[in-house]
């Protein structure tokens, strides 16, 4: 686990002048945003605000629906993602994504574990049997899951409990090393031990990962993230740190959200 | 007459009005409805078995039956009643049907589910419905019209009305059948599932073959299978392309003979109740059986067997 400690003010995402379209539709207005490496960054604001569409557009999952247009540019480590060159597979291998609806393959644990690496691995660095179970072993300890599931591995994916499985939606993206987590409200299908024990996970990944979590209740905010967005209409109201937002926002929208007036 | 005091107590007349009448007259309908399909199919069984139980019980030799390829229901001096050659015949045009439909099918509606999409899809899907749609005598009659001189001159064979023109008329029949089918079964793949793999960087191709078809395993079985079933029972395009000879086939440019193709050809010169029309009563019985197994083979395994 190397610590990030000394890379604090590094910027992992860079998104300059970004405006994205809908069909006709303009759902985001000119943001501008830098997301800290290894820090926990959420996004909050009422529904509709863009909050998922932005975090969707930093691993081009968005153009899945294929309607979708976008200008202005996103850098993650200089490069921007939106360049002809990038390859929107190895894009993927870095930019992890958790959605808010727990959904593990229907495949046994081990092969859940493992999909993403297959994918991104070559056939002639294929590892050993025993190295592929210490990589299973691994991704499944970091997300405390190892103790609970050792004996089923072979057992599939989709019968473990809710929280079980948003657990194992994080640990497979662990082995193929991503830089960067994108998480769209990732507890909010779970009961609240769940969310406690997600919320404990995620902020343990804090440091090695850059996280971005797109979140409704703010109180997960105020307490799971190091750094806050507010969002409102498309457009980026306030960027600051977390507490900072909650505690002397700078914009009357942000302190009215925050104040419960309207969302 | 105190008008306000009636709001006080809860409303309890149950007196019938028109929308209960309507509402029990909708429900024994429907019951009917449901339960006519079982009826149905018992009656239908009843009948077929009562035409054919004596000889089952009289007449039957069943090593003859069904090891024997001579089936000489007519013959002067001694009847034999032997359906080996037209079982190898249903099943030798029914596996080639598969060979050529089972690829395609899959591959259309793999097509139609993760490739299609909007108007194209939409256009795409009404097409195959409209060729499921394609009357069996018309089939049958490409088949002897334009399927059997096209054999004879491409591969040179005396006889075009074989195992490759009933196999080839009846593949594309099935096709259309387990497309539509098999897209059901992949339309029902959650979107998340595919949604998941692309984000961890699948490809195309990759979420297809690693989660979809996988997932829909099930279903895609279950499409195939009843494929086989109307393979089985289909008998007019069978009887037309097949040449209906009775044969044991070395190759697939040999004529044979369906089991279907015999009933339907034979029944209407018996005499009613007699030993022939009691045998193909029990071909009847045996096409029963095998079509029924078949379906619920299907139907168990788009349910999803659990295994124990």
């Amino acid at each position: 686990m190397t610590s990030n400690g000394s890379n604090e003010n590094k910027i992992a995402i860079k998104t300059r002048n970004m405006n994205l379209w809908y069909g006709s539709f303009q759902a985001l207005f000119d943001i501008n945003l830098d997301v800290k490496e290894g820090m926990i960054t959420s996004l909050i604001g009422p529904s509709g605000c863009g909050k998922t569409t932005l975090l969707r557009s930093y691993n081009r999952i968005n153009e899945r629906l294929g309607y979708v247009r976008i200008d202005g540019s996103i850098k993650m480590f200089g490069k921007n993602i939106y360049d002809d060159d990038v390859e929107i597979s190895q894009l993927r291998q870095q930019v992890g994504m958790v959605f808010q609806r727990p959904n593990p393959l229907p495949l046994s644990i081990r092969d859940n574990i493992l999909f993403a690496w297959n994918i991104h691995t070559e056939k002639e660095n294929r590892i050993s049997r025993s190295e592929q179970e210490d990589l299973i072993e691994k991704s499944l300890r970091e997300v405390v899951l190892w103790d609970k599931v050792k004996d089923k591995l072979n057992s599939k994916a989709t019968f473990l409990s809710l929280e079980e499985q948003q657990k194992l939606c994080i640990a497979r993206l662990l082995p193929v090393k991503p830089k960067i987590l994108l998480m769209d409200e990732p507890c909010s299908a779970l009961d609240p031990k769940g969310t406690e024990a997600v919320e404990e996970l995620i902020w343990r990944l804090r440091g090695e990962y850059t996280i971005l979590i797109v979140t409704h209740n703010m109180a997960q905010a105020r307490r799971a993230s190091e750094e806050c967005v507010f969002m409102l209409m498309g457009k980026m109201i306030e960027h600051d740190r977390t507490e900072k937002v909650f505690e002397t926002p700078e914009q009357q929208e942000t302190s009215d959200y925050i104040a419960g007036r309207y969302g | 007459m105190t008008g306000r005091a009636v709001n006080n107590t809860i409303q309890t007349d149950d007196s019938p009005d028109l929308d209960w009448y309507i509402d029990r007259i909708v429900q024994v309908l429907m019951f009917i409805g449901g339960i006519s399909a079982i009826v149905l199919i018992i009656g239908i069984f009843i009948f077929v078995t009562r035409e054919g139980i004596s000889f089952i019980f009289n007449d039957l030799d069943f090593a003859e039956f069904f090891a024997s390829p001579r089936w000489r229901p007519t013959s002067e001096w001694r009847a034999t009643y032997g359906i080996l050659a037209l079982i190898v015949g249903t099943a030798s045009i029914t596996g080639l049907a598969m060979m050529i439909a089972i690829p395609f099918s899959l591959g259309s509606a793999i097509f139609i589910s993760e490739f299609a999409t909007g108007k194209y899809k939409e256009y795409l899907k009404v097409l195959v419905e409209l060729l499921a749609a394609i009357p069996s005598v018309v089939w049958g009659f490409i088949g002897l019209t334009i399927m059997n001189p096209l054999i004879i001159q491409i591969f040179n064979v005396p006889v075009g009305l074989n195992v490759l023109n009933a196999g080839l008329i009846l593949g594309l029949m099935a096709a259309p059948i387990i497309t539509s089918i098999a897209e059901d079964a992949l339309k029902a793949v959650p979107d998340g599932f595919r949604e998941a793999a692309e984000a961890m960087g699948a490809t195309k191709w990759q979420v297809i073959y690693k989660v979809v078809l996988p997932a829909a395993k099930n279903g895609l079985l279950g499409a195939v299978l009843l494929g086989v079933g109307r393979g089985f029972g289909e008998t007019m395009a069978v009887l037309m392309a097949s040449g209906h000879a009775i044969n044991l086939p070395e190759n697939i440019f040999d004529s044979v003979r369906a089991l279907t193709a015999t009933i339907a050809a034979e029944l209407g010169e018996t005499a009613v109740g007699s030993v022939h029309y009691q045998s193909l009563f029990t071909i009847g019985i045996f096409l029963f059986l095998i079509t029924f197994m078949i379906n619920l083979t299907a139907d168990l395994v788009v349910r999803g067997v659990k295994k124990g």
